[in-house]
């Protein structure tokens, strides 16, 4: 059994406006070591998804409707109750956001805001907390951390922060690192250094990682796995290898066609027409048929949902005939 | 740090001074003069003592001479309707005034923080809901409906608790409570308001990413930044508690500096007027300078001296 397994894990927001199913059914596992990721555009569910795994999601609106999540074969994540997922996150289950610029506390020391999890969680004293801490400063490559530990996040750039939001997610050793988009916010020649960094950071510890981004050129350098996801949905799953190679549905398709890197030069560059479907109405069929211009779109299902099938060993995709075609 | 304090100093002496201008000419466009009464006084001894008072000089004269004798002999002059120097009065009646707004202030903070913080908590709760509207009430009604209210069902039931008068400690009480609740109110409302700006930032995501338990969040890592609009506020609206006011003042018989300035007005009494005048904008002066150091203490990014990238 891998280390994490997700299985149907359907996450609701109940708003005014209705209910709308962000989450509508992902299945995922993750093995000891392993990097998957978790690729879409905007709004299709990715980082909810992951959000829900540790709790983060303010409840209500959100509501986990359905679905299990479980952890080193014993702890089921979204029924364990709050007490114990504590213990989990941030100890066995480290996490990077998108937004190094927000995502650390102004108000706050780095020192202190790195040492929190080995206070809390190791119940280390400070001092040996502070020695931790500026190794592991050291490791993400932060240069003179002894120094710059007593400094506050808005005295360090933006790639500085992700290093160190990276050396404190990592720093209790997890054995599965989630990374939400975490070189969105950054420059391109930032971008390298910390995808190196961080599959770095995962050999030398055995981490898990998984990696929400909606940069398939990211996914092609560092991942193992590849989840597509599409309104709530994973559509497409398969090793990295054959993804680019044989990819299936049409929204992978579309997708890989839309990497400007691809094109023709001088020829207009391919976008998805239209936009995600609003899933706070029930989609009935094929969640991309409108969308759908590599694919035949009227052969297309239209009443019923596809199935989640495995076509090629270890190649699953969702069994829409228009978006196979 | 000290150049920051310094620069301001000098910022808040170009303030007082027009602050001095403005009240001048105010008082002298007032009708009359100090010794205007129903009294027939001969014109001769209205002349004497215009002398003394020094008001017989040219209009620029006394503008210039005011600001001077504070410099040179630091003296305020003499209220023309009491007689005695306005020094002293403010050394006698500001004492009190000081004692009724810090404890009036120390209500409002023990209230009022603790409300918003819960309530910001309990986003939407009956909790909320119900702070807010008390809040609300707190803001709307004013001092002389709420004063007499205490005196009416507190003061009289309750042993050891004066209607009214200024003597033992326990006489604090209510004036400071009817001083407080306004202010508790806002502060509870402004403490809400920059909680759940904090409680929403990506950072406290992160903190509960870490498995940092829930009070923790609130305490370490929330209430530094949500308390920043409220200490904004507090810095000039404790000038205005320690300063006396003159409605509380009245319904408890506190002997404090508000009374004098409605009562130097009413006497046409200039120089007593200008004298709390210049004290009471002086006290907002190095408030709102004491409110900015504090927010530059509890907010390293507007942290003075530090270089900013």
């Amino acid at each position: 059994m891998s280390l994490l397994e997700v299985n149907n894990l359907k996450t609701y927001f109940h708003t005014r406006n209705g209910i709308v199913r962000a989450v509508d059914g992902v299945s995922f596992s993750v093995d000891k070591g392993k990097t998957i990721g978790i690729v879409g555009e905007s709004g299709s569910g990715k980082s909810v998804s992951c959000y829900s795994l540790l709790g983060l999601l303010p409840m209500p609106p959100a509501k986990i409707e359905e679905g299990e999540a479980i952890f080193d074969r014993s702890t089921d994540l979204l029924s364990c109750g709050e007490k114990v997922l504590r213990t989990i996150r941030g100890k066995r289950i480290g996490m990077i956001f998108q937004d190094p610029m927000t995502s650390l506390n102004p108000y706050m020391r780095i020192a202190d805001q790195i040492i929190e999890p080995l206070c809390l969680h190791m119940k280390m004293d400070k001092e040996k907390a502070l020695k931790k801490a500026i190794h592991s400063l050291d490791e993400v490559g932060i240069p003179e951390p002894d120094n710059r530990i007593n400094m506050y996040p808005h005295e360090f750039s933006g790639g500085m922060r992700q290093r160190v939001m990276i050396a404190m997610a990592l720093i209790t050793n997890p054995e599965i690192l989630i990374a939400d988009e975490p070189t969105t916010a950054l420059d391109v020649t930032i971008q390298k250094q910390i995808l190196d960094l961080i599959q770095t950071r995962q050999k030398e510890l055995g981490t898990a990682v998984i990696f929400i981004t909606h940069d398939l050129a990211v996914i092609s350098e560092i991942c193992e796995e590849v989840n597509i996801m599409y309104a709530g949905r994973i559509v497409e799953k398969t090793d990295t290898k054959s993804l680019f190679r044989t990819p299936k549905h049409a929204y992978t398709r579309s997708l890989l066609k839309s990497i400007p890197a691809n094109q023709v030069k001088g020829e207009k560059l391919y976008t998805i027409p239209g936009l995600p479907p609003d899933t706070s109405q029930i989609i009935r069929g094929c969640a991309f048929r409108e969308r759908n211009q590599i694919g035949d779109q009227n052969q297309c299902l239209t009443n019923s949902r596809p199935e989640f099938k495995e076509v090629e060993p270890g190649h699953w995709v969702q069994n829409c005939p228009g978006c196979l075609s | 740090m000290l150049r920051f304090i310094i620069n301001r100093l000098l910022q808040g002496l170009l303030v007082l001074f027009a602050l001095y201008t403005i009240t001048f000419f105010l008082a002298k466009a007032m009708p009359g003069e100090p010794f205007t009464t129903e009294k027939n006084i001969s014109e001769e001894a209205k002349a004497y003592q215009r002398a003394i008072y020094g008001l017989d000089k040219s209009l620029f004269e006394q503008y210039l001479r005011y600001p001077i004798n504070i410099l040179t002999k630091g003296s305020f002059a003499l209220s023309t309707s009491k007689g005695r120097p306005v020094e002293d009065i403010i050394a006698q009646s500001f004492p009190n005034s000081l004692i009724l707004g810090l404890s009036a202030l120390g209500i409002a903070i023990c209230i009022g923080v603790p409300l918003g913080v819960i309530s910001a908590i309990r986003k939407n709760s009956w909790v909320d809901w119900g702070a807010m509207s008390i809040a609300m009430i707190g803001i709307c009604v004013p001092a002389f409906t709420v004063g007499p209210l205490l005196q009416i069902y507190i003061a009289s039931h309750l042993p050891g608790l004066k209607v009214a008068g200024w003597g033992s400690p326990a006489d604090i009480i209510l004036p400071a409570l009817t001083l407080g609740l306004t202010t508790a109110a806002y502060l509870a409302r402004l403490t809400r308001g920059g909680m759940l700006e904090i409680l929403s930032q990506d950072f406290i995501r992160t903190a509960k990413a870490k498995g940092v338990p829930s009070n923790k969040l609130i305490t370490k890592h929330a209430l530094r930044g949500g308390l920043l609009p409220a200490i904004a506020f507090i810095g000039p609206s404790f000038a205005a508690l320690i300063s006396g006011s003159f409605i509380v003042e009245t319904i408890f018989q506190v002997p404090g500096m508000g009374q004098h300035f409605v009562n130097a007005v009413i006497a046409r009494d200039e120089f007593l007027l200008l004298g709390v005048a210049l004290f009471f904008g002086f006290l907002i002066v190095i408030m709102n300078l004491a409110a900015d150091i504090l927010t530059g203490i509890m907010d390293p990014r507007v942290r003075l001296g530090s270089n900013q990238k």
